[in-house]
């Protein structure tokens, strides 16, 4: 028997853009039947090299081969004709379009005076759906589909061309654990049909349940490939950020201060149900729980971009009513919010515009913006967190993520808020950042702020808090001590098989 | 059934609800305020409302395409107007002197040929610029109809040509010559949106213009075509227009495009592009000549007619949004 | 590096782009005829602008933030109809702050529908325009408007006055400017502005009010109309139903020109006068150099598309669009 061919190989890939070396001599081979995990950290050159094998970019230098004859991508049309085929982490569907034409998007079967061959399409999609042993037919309005559903019809796309590769990328963001399971059943068949797939994902259970080997990428550089039945968690984490990542935990290691926040009862529509919890000046305290568990809604409602249907919200133990954000800011409670582009900056404002958006109204000098006010605030949060900018003229979008989120942080911190809300503070951003941003969050609190942390990372709410909130379905299925918690525990609570208590 | 299909349905529906509502309400309020004493419902009245549908239904066709696409086209009042001076002004030219009736069809075709040129070259700035569709249309409609002031100034444009003035007014089988060319117009744009290649990637391209890029659709020339088909359906409205009024004002298609949006936001096409039904269209471009016909007919005048009109399109955008909230649950942002 | 200077000069030409424009317009048409440059020139010339730039200076207050206002044509209209009117029938003392007082109202309520509500700009203030220009119809019966006694009144002082030797509309529009260029640029009001257009939800997560800004801005955009309306008013004491018809797309014309993005979040009061002028000198420039008036349409045309093409390539660094 001879050795299996690659289907796909990259050979030394290497990609700059103005000022940054994205790809830097990157090589690794996809066999057939094998399930290939591509791992780094957000910024590492995955999505770059992603876009090269798609066409989208033309490597520097460096060559691709797929089935052992180089090739040279112009487009994703061209990717597809050569067998590799995308799924995408953001769903590139047109909504109002239906499954068949959604599945053979740019490719519809034609009859004579360039109409649609609809008869043929609908027998090729249904085909195609039977294999992927869905309930939905060929007819069905993409919109009305649930965000699994609508990633099967991706998969689907995948099935049209006789695939040599398939490149799934974050595929389980927005899945439930059914929704996995069935799409972990896709990619054995895949596997089983000889298919080569790159898995790419952060998520190290998964990595470890369905992968062969893993590829992993940091600032742009290969640092290898090993069989994922021959390592560990730690040590392709290691690999991943070059350095050890203090996750040590941590005991609360000054006293509590009063009760800063009390919510009692809160509802909302289907988001979120009864929700009781306590903060205290002083303290750190975790919402870890699934996307879509109800944390970032609770976070909204706090700060008061939505209306709760019941119960109570107390600061520093009187009932308030919160109805929009300028009251929340009014009373003491600040949002670092989930979406840093979206949510958390205007990227075509400067710094110090950014940063001071809050308290436009009490920065005046006469009917005037007090400029100097601003930046004197500007510099004292640039020198306190250590953003890295030329200047406070510089536009927010041009800097790096964990200086535009450090841009955020030091906007709510200027408010001297007594509630900190912080959703996912470390996503999308570089190792150093990562902790440097830990370790304020620790030192706010020390200072008396009291801190909620959601975050959907086990080993940051590990680190950072002094008590654990899991959620499950819109529901606190347990409060945990930093002394009691276990990772086990954590998971069996998130994943809705811990009882319920209240906080 | 979900709550998301009900309110589908409802709006796929409304347009044709609010005919049937305008018709009701002016042929009852008829009875009461009406100067003259045929019924409004009468069916001269309808063919008559159909054929004066003909110049707007004809060119809000073509901003269906463009609409669906994701597009907007805010020249084609000055597309129709330069259409109309080719057509008329052409038939006077020396070198056609010689073909005696046969001047007809190269008028025709001259003016269709300019609206279609017209159309393209918005469509080429669009796609080789990537300048947004709305500044393009915008500048255009100012440059277009500057075009059409230097042609003669503030002076109308004229030519009778009888032949072509009784081929106009011709009926067949109980319809005008505009009528059909509306029903006609209405058919073809209908087939080609549900039913060819080029429709359905109209559609993909205003849904998800990243999407469709990604799966090789060709951007640039679907808006291209599509710009040159409103061009040369204003054109044809011009023709189909002109050829019985045979004079043109330089400020003839002033405020089309407002109507013309009009008429395909109120059938149902969704601003930001990706949906839209060529039927939904032609009851928007009914219901805004009914109201016109029927304000008249209540002895309204057209200062009114303006005033129910756009009160009308807010409003049709105000319920629009109202059926699309989720209720209390909703971010506030 | 040759790449660096190349970008460098592509980002100046980006952020001056529209006043080195300016100036090689100004040049040659000076050139071409030298009492273009005359002060009684540039006078008439900043003179017939104002009524266009004053209303200019509040769309650029509704295109900042993020939305666009085509009824500014048939409000100004509207504005120019009622004050006429109530002008034999109030006398202008009165007359004035209660067209204001109408015009404000419809701005309000066109605020009320993009702000409050969220329905989209482009389509409201196309019905509006419509609705405005057939309530304008209504108002005055379909006739034109004149003051009885046009000799006997004050009331031609803001079109036809002038104070130390500069005409009044030059003086409310570089008045008006100067107060709205300081409003946008220097106080928390504009700050705002410039975040709720450049990213609403962000802005909103900042705890700014954005239904209650894009609002203020419709009202801003209401005033100076009813204040252009006052001009043109006062100027011929007399007019048609139609005044303001087709002004909606010069205004925007000459904001775009200045260089705001309609996605809103950037421009500047400068710019638009900018804009402005460069409108204003090029339909006096080709009337001096012996060419139709209607050709300054087609100029226009063309340097929209150029202004606006060249910004957006300068900022993707290609001249071509990437699409396919």
């Amino acid at each position: 028997m001879t050795d299996p061919k690659p289907v796909l190989h990259l050979d030394n890939i290497v990609k700059t853009f103005p000022g940054v070396r994205a790809l830097d001599g990157v090589s690794f081979s996809v066999m057939p039947g094998e399930v290939h995990a591509l791992m780094g950290e957000n910024g590492a050159g995955k999505s770059t090299l992603m876009k090269v094998l798609g066409g989208i970019h033309k490597p520097d230098e460096g060559d691709i081969y797929v089935d052992e004859r180089k090739v040279t991508m112009s487009g994703p049309l061209e990717a597809k004709a050569k067998g590799i085929v995308f799924i995408h982490q953001e769903l590139s569907l047109a909504e109002e379009l239906s499954v068949a034409e959604n599945i053979y998007l740019g490719e519809l079967p034609r009859k004579s005076f360039g109409r649609v061959d609809w008869t043929r399409l609908a027998e090729q999609t249904n085909a195609i759906l039977k294999k992927l042993n869905v309930r939905f037919d060929a007819a069905t309005r993409v919109g009305d589909l649930s965000i699994a559903n609508q990633q099967m019809v991706e998969i689907a796309r995948a099935l049209t061309v006789d695939a040599k590769a398939v490149i799934f990328d974050e595929p389980t963001a927005s899945l439930t654990d059914a929704e996995k399971v069935v799409l972990f059943d896709v990619i054995a068949d895949l596997k089983a049909d000889g298919v080569g797939i790159i898995y790419i994902s952060h998520r190290m259970e998964e990595i470890f349940k369905i992968t062969d080997r893993i590829s992993i990428l940091r600032d742009g550089q290969y640092q290898g490939t090993v069989n994922t039945a021959e390592t560990n968690e730690e040590s392709v984490t290691q690999m991943m950020i070059g350095r050890k990542l203090d996750l040590s935990r941590k005991a609360t290691n000054h006293d509590l201060g009063d009760l800063a926040l009390e919510v009692r009862g809160l509802s909302c529509g289907k988001l979120y149900r009864d929700i009781s919890f306590q903060v205290r000046r002083g303290e750190v305290v975790g919402f870890y729980g699934l996307v879509g568990a109800g944390r970032t809604e609770i976070a909204e409602t706090l700060f008061g971009l939505r209306d709760p249907s019941a119960g109570q919200i107390l600061l520093a133990g009187q009932e308030v009513r919160i109805h929009s954000p300028a009251d929340a800011i009014a009373r003491g409670i600040s949002l670092v919010p989930e979406d840093r582009k979206g949510q958390g900056l205007v990227l075509g404002m400067n710094c110090r515009d950014n940063m001071t958006l809050p308290q436009v109204d009490d920065l005046k000098a006469g009917p005037f913006m007090a400029e100097g006010a601003e930046i004197a605030i500007f510099d004292q949060y640039r020198d306190r967190l250590d953003i890295r900018t030329p200047g406070w003229k510089q536009k927010v979008g041009n800097l790096s993520g964990g200086n535009q989120q450090k841009i955020v942080i030091g906007k709510w911190l200027s408010m001297h808020p007594t509630v900190l809300i912080v959703d996912e503070p470390t996503r999308g951003i570089d190792v150093g950042s990562k902790s440097e941003i830990h370790k304020l969050l620790r030192e706010l609190a020390a200072q008396g702020y009291a801190v909620m942390v959601i975050s959907s990372e086990m080993p940051e709410v590990l680190h950072v808090s002094d008590r654990i909130v899991a959620m499950y379905s819109g529901r606190i299925m347990r409060t945990f001590t930093s002394d009691e918690v276990t990772e086990d525990s954590l998971i069996q609570a998130i994943s809705g098989l811990g009882d319920s208590h209240a906080a | 059934m979900q709550a998301g299909q009900l309110s589908d349905a409802m709006k796929r529906g409304a347009i044709w609800g609010f005919i049937v509502l305008e018709l009701i309400f002016f042929s009852v309020a008829g009875q009461y305020l009406s100067l003259s004493d045929s019924a409004f419902m009468d069916l001269d009245n309808m063919l008559l409302l159909l054929k004066q549908s003909a110049p707007i239904g004809i060119i809000a066709m073509g901003m269906t395409i463009v609409m669906v696409n994701g597009n907007i086209d805010l020249s084609v009042g000055a597309t129709f107007a330069i259409a109309a001076i080719v057509l008329l002004n052409s038939m006077t030219w020396p070198i056609f002197a010689g073909l005696g009736d046969w001047v007809i069809p190269v008028a025709w075709l001259l003016a269709l040929a300019v609206g279609t040129l017209l159309g393209a070259l918005n469509g080429l700035i669009v796609w080789k610029t990537g300048v947004d569709a709305f500044i393009v249309t915008l500048g255009a409609m100012l440059g277009y109809r500057g075009i059409v002031f230097m042609f003669n100034g503030e002076n109308p444009t004229s030519h009778l040509n009888w032949t072509l003035v009784d081929l106009a007014e011709a009926e067949f089988l109980g319809l005008a010559t505009a009528s059909w060319f509306l029903l006609g117009v209405t058919l073809a744009v209908w087939f080609l949106m549900t039913k060819t290649v080029h429709g359905r990637n109209a559609y993909a391209i205003g849904d998800n213009r990243e999407a469709a890029v990604n799966a090789g659709i060709r951007v640039g020339p679907h808006m291209l075509i599509n710009f040159a088909i409103i061009g040369f359906l204003a054109a044809l409205s011009a023709v189909v227009f002109y050829s019985e009024s045979g004079s043109v004002n330089p400020n003839d298609g002033q405020l089309y495009e407002l109507w013309v949006i009009t008429a395909v936001v109120l059938g149902g096409t969704k601003i930001t592009g990706g949906a839209g039904s060529v039927i939904g269209t032609f009851g928007g471009v009914i219901a805004i000549q009914l109201l016109r016909k029927g304000l008249g007919h209540i002895g309204a005048d057209t200062s009114t007619v303006n005033l129910v009109i756009g009160l009308i399109l807010i409003a049709v955008l105000f319920l629009d949004r109202q059926l699309n909230v989720r209720g209390k649950e909703e971010l506030k942002v | 590096m040759a790449t660096m200077t190349k970008q460098r000069i592509a980002q100046i030409l980006a952020k001056q782009g529209i006043l080195i424009a300016f100036a090689v317009f100004m040049l040659a048409f000076t050139i071409a005829n030298p009492k273009f440059i005359t002060v009684d020139n540039v006078f008439s010339v900043v003179r017939s602008s104002a009524i266009l730039g004053v209303m200019a200076l509040g769309v650029t207050f509704v295109v900042i933030s993020g939305n666009l206002d085509l009824s500014v044509g048939s409000m100004m209209s509207f504005s120019t109809i009622v004050v006429l009117d109530l002008h034999d029938k109030l006398g202008p003392l009165m007359a004035i702050p209660a067209m204001f007082a109408m015009t404000l109202c419809l701005a309000a309520f066109i605020g009320f529908l993009v702000g409050y509500l969220r329905l989209n700009s482009l389509i409201v203030t196309l019905g509006m325009l419509s609705a405005i220009h057939g309530l304008t119809l209504t108002y005055s019966g379909g006739q034109n408007m004149d003051i009885a006694n046009k000799t006997g009144t004050w009331f031609g002082v803001f079109g036809q006055g002038s104070a130390l030797g500069i005409p009044v509309p030059i003086l409310i529009f570089a008045g008006l400017a100067a107060f709205l260029g300081l409003v946008l640029a220097k106080t928390p009001f504009g700050r705002k502005v410039y975040a709720v257009g450049g990213n609403g939800t962000a802005a909103t997560f900042s705890g700014i009010r954005r239904a209650r800004t894009v609002f203020m801005c419709y009202l801003i955009s209401g005033a100076c109309v009813a204040t252009a309306g006052l001009i043109q008013a006062s100027r011929s004491l007399g007019s048609q139903n139609t005044v303001g018809q087709g002004l909606e797309l010069q205004v925007l014309a000459a904001v775009i020109l200045g260089g705001a993005s309609l996605l809103g979040g950037s421009g500047t009061v400068f710019k638009t006068v900018i804009g402005v002028l460069i409108l204003g000198f090029i339909q006096n420039g080709l009337l001096l150099v012996g060419l139709q008036f209607y050709v300054q349409f087609v100029v226009t045309w063309v340097i929209i598309i150029l202004a606006v093409w060249l910004d957006i390539a300068a900022k993707r660094g290609k001249l071509w669009s990437p699409i396919a």
